[in-house]
């Protein structure tokens, strides 16, 4: 009898444990890169009030992936949904507008403009903007970049919705040819000038190849990792959305 | 600094006791130990800094504070260079020292394409091998190899510059223009000093710079940085005895320990965010960021505290300076060029050698302790065959030493 029990836990934990892995990629992100000092109220508002969140992702060519699902999978498909599943009873809307090879300030020229020719209903609450590779890859004077950045950011705000900045990838492999470290600092630093939020990438899938949820150094990638990641970027980014957005989402689900 | 007056007497050298240790350069012949030692800790953190982040990297002094490796390793050379070049010149004229020092800066010149070709071969590899999906907008940066006809050109003009390959570029700028930095300070020392502290500060004001390809600057800008060469040269010439009084006084001892724990501080705001909340905003605005390429003030600052408190915790005759244990670090410092150019290989070969084998903690720490042995093996291989060559040729053996004392074989 007692050997049948012992057989019945062990083949539990046999079936469990596979089950568990399913639950997608362990990618914890300790909580200090997630909190923030900077809210975004009105994120904040639209999700009390209009019960409708429009998100729009601006960035350049790490905010997508490649293929026939790459739209899907990147990130901010990724952060729609895991946004849906956090905020019960809020239409979550994410857009992007990439513009691929463009340095933050070319990207930037255009900021006014593209929020005031959206139509009323696609207005975004909340603008994430991904920057800085192309920057860190044209080597940039970094001066140029803070303007840039100071410029695009009082340009979106000024156009309305909340700004948050997304800095650059972690990438091992390439850390003899791409010097990443002042464009970081910049974005740092022009974030806590302007007061909004950070989502600290770089830092983020550091700490991911870190404790070894992701080999970010070997040459063997397949298409898998990359959608992996996005996954666990998207995720993470709809933490700290709603952790900056002072929201508990546990109120919204019993308002309902 | 050019406040420093020249009314110090040898009475006070005698009454202070840590003038002692301060009292540089050495008599003829006789080795600075601890210029040695200190600029081959500097090549290895250098190389430790250039390898991806690991447990030893938390032994380098940039994570304690504003200045790192590189500041020790131009005011050592600075410091070096001008005095053995300027014996030279004393010995045998501007001319014949000039072109000494151009010799000089044609090897380093060789070493820097060199280290280009290795490069090239390892990224052309890396471009040809690496497809990820995740950073394909990263591997842009290797467009270049799609006009070598461009980027070789340029590289050979030393504009077009890849990451971790600029110390050897802004160290042939500032060598080309040593035969006139001598020459001046043998004659007007203070005023050689002023006006590169005079050109620090245009520099500042007016934002000059050198171009870089295929745009940008380069990453160390040799208008600012030629500020700690001609230091440490100035230094050498006589202004570190000059200095001695300020620098044994126990008020400068309590300032720089003051600045240092400041810098350590803010340091540790970096590594730790959560206490970013303790650091004033007024602070943080002004501060940052701190700029390395035009070799910002607080860095200086920084490095000059570091040193002063050195030299007077660590006297000329420290018999610790003769320890076997300090002596592969020592070895290193007196064929600095060599040991330079081999860790800037080295950290190439250590990420190629983590990318290919395998990653992990472990292998990182190997990779970065196996380069410190190679490096202090191949420098034991330096200093024997300079002792067996000097063996057969004594007459070359005082040339040599000189050229040894600058920081590699002639």
């Amino acid at each position: 009898m007692r050997a049948l029990l012992v057989a019945g836990l062990f083949a539990s934990v046999l079936m469990a444990a596979p089950a568990r892995a399913e639950d997608g990629p362990g990618c914890t992100v300790p909580a200090y890169l997630l909190t923030t000092e900077s809210p975004l109220p009105k994120v904040a508002n639209a999700i009390k009030t209009k019960k409708r969140l429009d998100i729009l992702v601006v960035g350049s060519g790490s905010s997508a992936l490649p293929g026939s699902d790459g739209a899907n999978m990147s990130y901010p498909a990724r952060l729609e949904s895991a946004l849906r599943e956090a905020l019960a009873g809020v239409t979550v809307n994410v857009r992007t507008d990439l513009r691929p090879k463009k340095t933050a300030a070319e990207a930037a020229q255009g900021f006014g403009q593209m929020i005031d020719k959206l139509p009323a209903d696609q207005k975004p609450d909340l603008v994430i903007w991904q920057t800085g590779t192309v920057d860190a890859i044209r080597a940039v004077d970094p001066d140029d970049f803070r303007a840039a950045l100071d410029s695009g950011v009082e340009a979106l705000q000024k156009a309305g919705p909340d700004v948050l900045l997304m800095n650059l990838q972690y990438n091992p492999r390439m850390e003899t040819m791409l010097s990443v470290g002042p464009y970081i600092d910049t974005i740092r630093v022009v974030a806590q000038q302007h007061e909004v939020p950070i989502f600290d990438r770089f830092s983020i899938m550091r700490h991911w190849s870190d404790a070894g949820d992701f080999d970010l150094f070997g040459s063997a990638h397949g298409y898998g990792m990359a959608k992996r990641v996005h996954d666990c970027i998207g995720r993470s980014l709809a933490a700290m959305v709603v952790e900056a957005s002072r929201i508990n989402p546990a109120e919204l689900r019993i308002q309902r | 600094m050019t406040l420093v007056t020249t009314e110090m007497t040898d009475q006070a050298v005698a009454k202070a006791p840590a003038a002692k240790a301060v009292a540089l350069p050495v008599a003829a012949g006789e080795r600075e130990l601890r210029l040695d030692l200190f600029r081959g800790m500097a090549l290895w953190l250098i190389f430790i800094d250039h390898l991806p982040p690991n447990i030893l990297t938390w032994f380098t002094i940039r994570n304690y504070g504003f200045s790192d490796a590189t500041e020790i390793f131009i005011f050592i050379s600075g410091y070096t260079a001008a005095f053995v070049y300027s014996r030279a010149m004393l010995d045998r004229g501007f001319v014949v020292a000039s072109a000494r020092i151009f010799k000089r800066v044609w090897q380093i010149y060789v070493a820097h394409v060199f280290l280009f070709t290795i490069y090239l071969a390892e990224i052309s590899y890396i471009a040809t091998r690496f497809e990820n999906p995740l950073y394909a907008e990263e591997m842009g940066i290797l467009d270049f190899l799609k006009q070598p006809d461009v980027t070789i050109v340029q590289a050979l003009l030393l504009k077009f510059r890849p990451v971790n390959m600029d110390v050897l570029p802004l160290y042939i700028v500032l060598m080309i223009f040593l035969p006139g930095i001598i020459w001046l300070m043998q004659r007007k020392a203070d005023l050689a000093l002023s006006l590169s502290v005079l050109l620090y500060a245009l520099t500042w004001q007016f934002d000059w710079y050198l171009p870089a390809y295929p745009n940008g600057f380069w990453a160390f800008n040799p208008f600012a940085w030629q500020l700690l060469f001609v230091f440490g040269a100035w230094c050498a010439l006589g202004g570190a005895k000059r200095m001695a009084r300020i620098l044994s006084s126990r008020i400068t001892l309590w300032l720089c320990i003051g600045y240092l724990v400041f810098a350590f501080c803010v340091t540790l705001t970096w590594h730790v965010p959560q206490l970013n909340i303790f650091m004033p905003r007024w602070l943080e605005s002004w501060m940052y960021p701190i700029n390395k390429t035009d070799l910002d003030v607080l860095r200086f600052v920084h490095f000059l505290a570091l040193a002063a408190i050195t030299v007077r915790v660590l006297p000329k005759d420290w018999p610790g300076l003769r320890s076997p244990w300090l002596r592969p670090v020592i070895r290193c410092g007196q064929h600095s060029l060599e040991i330079f150019c081999l860790g800037v290989f080295l950290a190439f070969a250590g990420h190629f050698v983590l990318a290919e084998v395998s990653g992990g903690a472990w292998m990182h720490f190997l990779v970065s302790v196996a380069g410190i042995v190679i490096m202090s093996a191949a420098a034991w291989l330096f200093s024997w065959y300079k002792s067996e060559i000097g063996k057969g040729d004594k007459r070359a053996k005082s040339a040599d030493a000189d050229a040894d004392l600058a920081g590699g074989g002639s």
